[in-house]
């Protein structure tokens, strides 16, 4: 960790560049879903427009007056993929507009993106550093507590047997979205403080070394939200996307293997149970490995008619897609939400699904680099889990979609349909902006021990510092 | 609108969607690249002759602490002796240095060598931990012969 000087750039006129290629992708993908169908420039492509473009400067501004060093290609990035989501929404919208009972989707996550930035906006604007957030640790646990409770009380609704949502009145909101959030905090503060104890040597076994038994209290707390989640919610998705969670921050906590193999264990104990026990888990696990057997598909609840129809459309998608506009994800079962990556693949095919992967990809390399440069080790377990849970959603999404693992339902983030994802997929990236801004930020002060050495009086003392970049 | 046009904009979308993530990853060319430029953070001649005061000087060598002093408080006269693995100071019992004091909380602070120094940090304290004086936020490296306060404890690496 040798400090080495450079000149500290602040990169938001990368950012804005970035940020225009970016608009020019989320309107250009608005313009050429509609074009079959719609005359062009109507009302909704303008307020389309005006909503991302307005919503994604005012974050930029925002950046540069609170957050000057933070990572420059986080916000293009998310603004690119929430505007091709919202322009796919809105096509998926189009072909079923001759129904007049039919409520267009794309106008309502067109609000709930701009509730979802203006939030992100909020957070970078009160929240000036993330270590605050740190005093929230055991709070944070309660609140995830009652969120993953919430749907289970009178308030919840039970749609296609999952009962993971809440009727707030105007429409319904899932809490495990932003549970995700405050369990992230609560496991990085936690185990930021009690990462030495967890460390103390245990009994070894060969190459491992085992935790003692009393450290392994939370994994089997986290291990046994995951189960109740998967039991009382019946969700498998939000059910891996917890554990997994937690497997990842004790790994990068603990950087023991012994953990991740501990934690595959109780995973396969859990899996195997749930296939034992519970019907949907069963039916999912049947429709993946015999997808294309006539009676799996033709199966009334829990048939691989969802899965297959997304495959066909990939085919048809081929190298290059149908184009915009031109396919037929809407044959397709849920194509505006959870198959939402099957509708993208089937219109622009691999080489845009690529594109919008490498999308991913980088967003989720800037969250982990903003780890490595962040000194506190809270900020470091956040932002890496906060990442994680953005990588594990688009694995558990993709790979279901492609067949590689069983289909279960988790939204693939910024683009599918669902104002609660949205929101904690943007709360996310405030977050995550945040940590990079901590991460990059030349520090003003000198370190105490060189403060003393260097007179500050020769103008040279206080130059700004900053970590090595990439040394770790 | 002609079939010519709309597969213009088609295949013009597709590249578009790609040139975005080209500019991305050039714009992050000084973190992703391997080998010979990756020495990122070293300043460039250009840089170097702009800003003289980046050029680091050679860094003086450090003697290496190997021992742990407590030099006031309860413990006054306590040594210990540092291996390669992280020390936990605080009054919980589980701490490597089980402090005696009042003012130090459960698990008040945490030291950890990385690469051939060692530092301090913080973990949560309610006093606060002291280096030379002035209250930790973060975690920094502890040179020998500089006095960490935890309460009424002070503490020193020697060589």
């Amino acid at each position: 960790m040798s400090d080495v000087l450079t000149v500290p750039r602040s990169r938001r006129n990368v950012e804005a560049a970035l940020l225009l290629l970016a608009f020019a992708v989320a309107v250009g993908a608005n313009f050429v879903a509609g074009l079959e169908r719609e005359e062009p420039f109507n009302d909704y492509f303008w307020r389309q427009a005006a909503t991302l473009v307005g919503m994604g400067i005012l974050i930029h501004l925002i950046l540069r007056i609170r957050a000057k060093y933070a990572d420059p290609v986080i916000l293009p990035i998310v603004i690119a993929l929430n505007g091709i989501g919202l322009a796919m929404i809105h096509r998926l919208d189009l072909p079923r507009m001759e129904n007049p009972d039919f409520v267009p989707v794309a106008p309502q996550q067109l609000t709930w993106t701009a509730v979802a930035i203006l939030a992100a906006s909020v957070l970078l604007i009160f929240l000036r550093d993330h270590r605050i957030l740190r005093r929230f640790t055991y709070i944070s646990l309660i609140v995830s507590a009652l969120l993953l409770l919430l749907p289970l009380t009178p308030l919840g609704l039970e749609i296609n047997g999952a009962r993971i949502w809440i009727n707030v009145g105007f429409g319904t909101f899932q809490p495990g979205e932003v549970a995700k959030i405050t369990l992230a905090v609560f496991f990085a503060g936690y185990l930021s403080t009690n990462r030495d104890l967890i460390l103390l040597a245990g009994k070894k076994l060969g190459p491992l070394q085992l935790p003692r038994f009393k450290d392994l209290a939370p994994m089997i707390a986290a291990w046994l939200v995951s189960i109740g989640v998967l039991i009382l919610q019946r969700d498998l998705g939000s059910s891996i996307l917890f554990f997994g969670l937690f497997m990842a921050m004790i790994y990068v906590a603990t950087s023991r293997v012994s953990w991740v193999l501990i934690g595959l264990a109780m995973i396969g104990v859990g899996a195997f149970v749930a296939l034992q026990l519970f019907s949907h888990v069963a039916l999912r696990f049947d429709s993946w490995l015999n997808a294309f057997d006539p009676e799996v598909y033709n199966r009334a609840p829990g048939g691989s008619q969802q899965v297959v129809q997304g495959l066909f459309g990939l085919a048809n998608g081929g190298l290059a897609g149908t184009g915009f506009g031109q396919g037929r994800p809407d044959l397709v079962t849920y194509a505006n939400s959870d198959m939402i990556i099957a509708a993208l693949g089937e219109e622009l095919g691999m080489i845009g699904v690529f594109a919008i992967i490498l999308l991913y990809i980088l967003l989720v390399s800037r969250g982990f680099r903003a780890a490595l440069g962040t000194k506190d080790g809270f900020g470091k377990l956040l932002a890496c889990g906060l990442s994680f849970t953005i990588a594990l959603q688009c694995f558990v999404v993709i790979g279901g979609i492609t067949r590689l693992i069983p289909l279960t339902g988790l939204t693939t983030p910024f683009m599918s349909a669902g104002g609660s994802s949205l929101l904690a997929n943007w709360i996310i990236v405030a977050l995550l902006l945040l940590i990079s801004e901590t991460a990059r930020r030349p520090v003003r002060t000198a370190a105490p021990s060189e403060s003393a050495a260097v007179p500050s009086a020769s103008g040279r003392g206080a130059l700004p510092r900053r970590p090595k970049e990439g040394s770790r | 609108m002609s079939e010519l046009t709309v597969t213009l904009l088609r295949y013009g979308f597709l590249l578009l969607v790609w040139i975005l993530v080209i500019s991305t990853v050039s714009a992050l060319r000084r973190d992703l690249v391997v080998g010979q430029r990756n020495k990122t953070g070293t300043p460039s001649p250009r840089q170097a002759r702009k800003h003289p005061e980046l050029v680091e000087e050679p860094a003086p060598s450090r003697p290496q602490a190997r021992r742990l002093v407590v030099t006031e408080g309860p413990l006054a006269g306590t040594t210990l002796d540092l291996a390669a693995s992280p020390i936990l100071l605080g009054r919980a019992q589980e701490a490597t240095l089980v402090l005696e004091d009042d003012y130090a909380s459960g698990r008040h602070a945490r030291l950890f060598p990385q690469g051939s120094r060692w530092f301090i940090e913080d973990l949560g304290s309610t006093n606060g931990t002291y280096l030379a004086g002035n209250q930790l936020t973060r975690a920094l490296p502890v040179d020998p012969g500089v006095p960490i306060r935890i309460g009424k404890t002070v503490i020193e690496l020697r060589p």
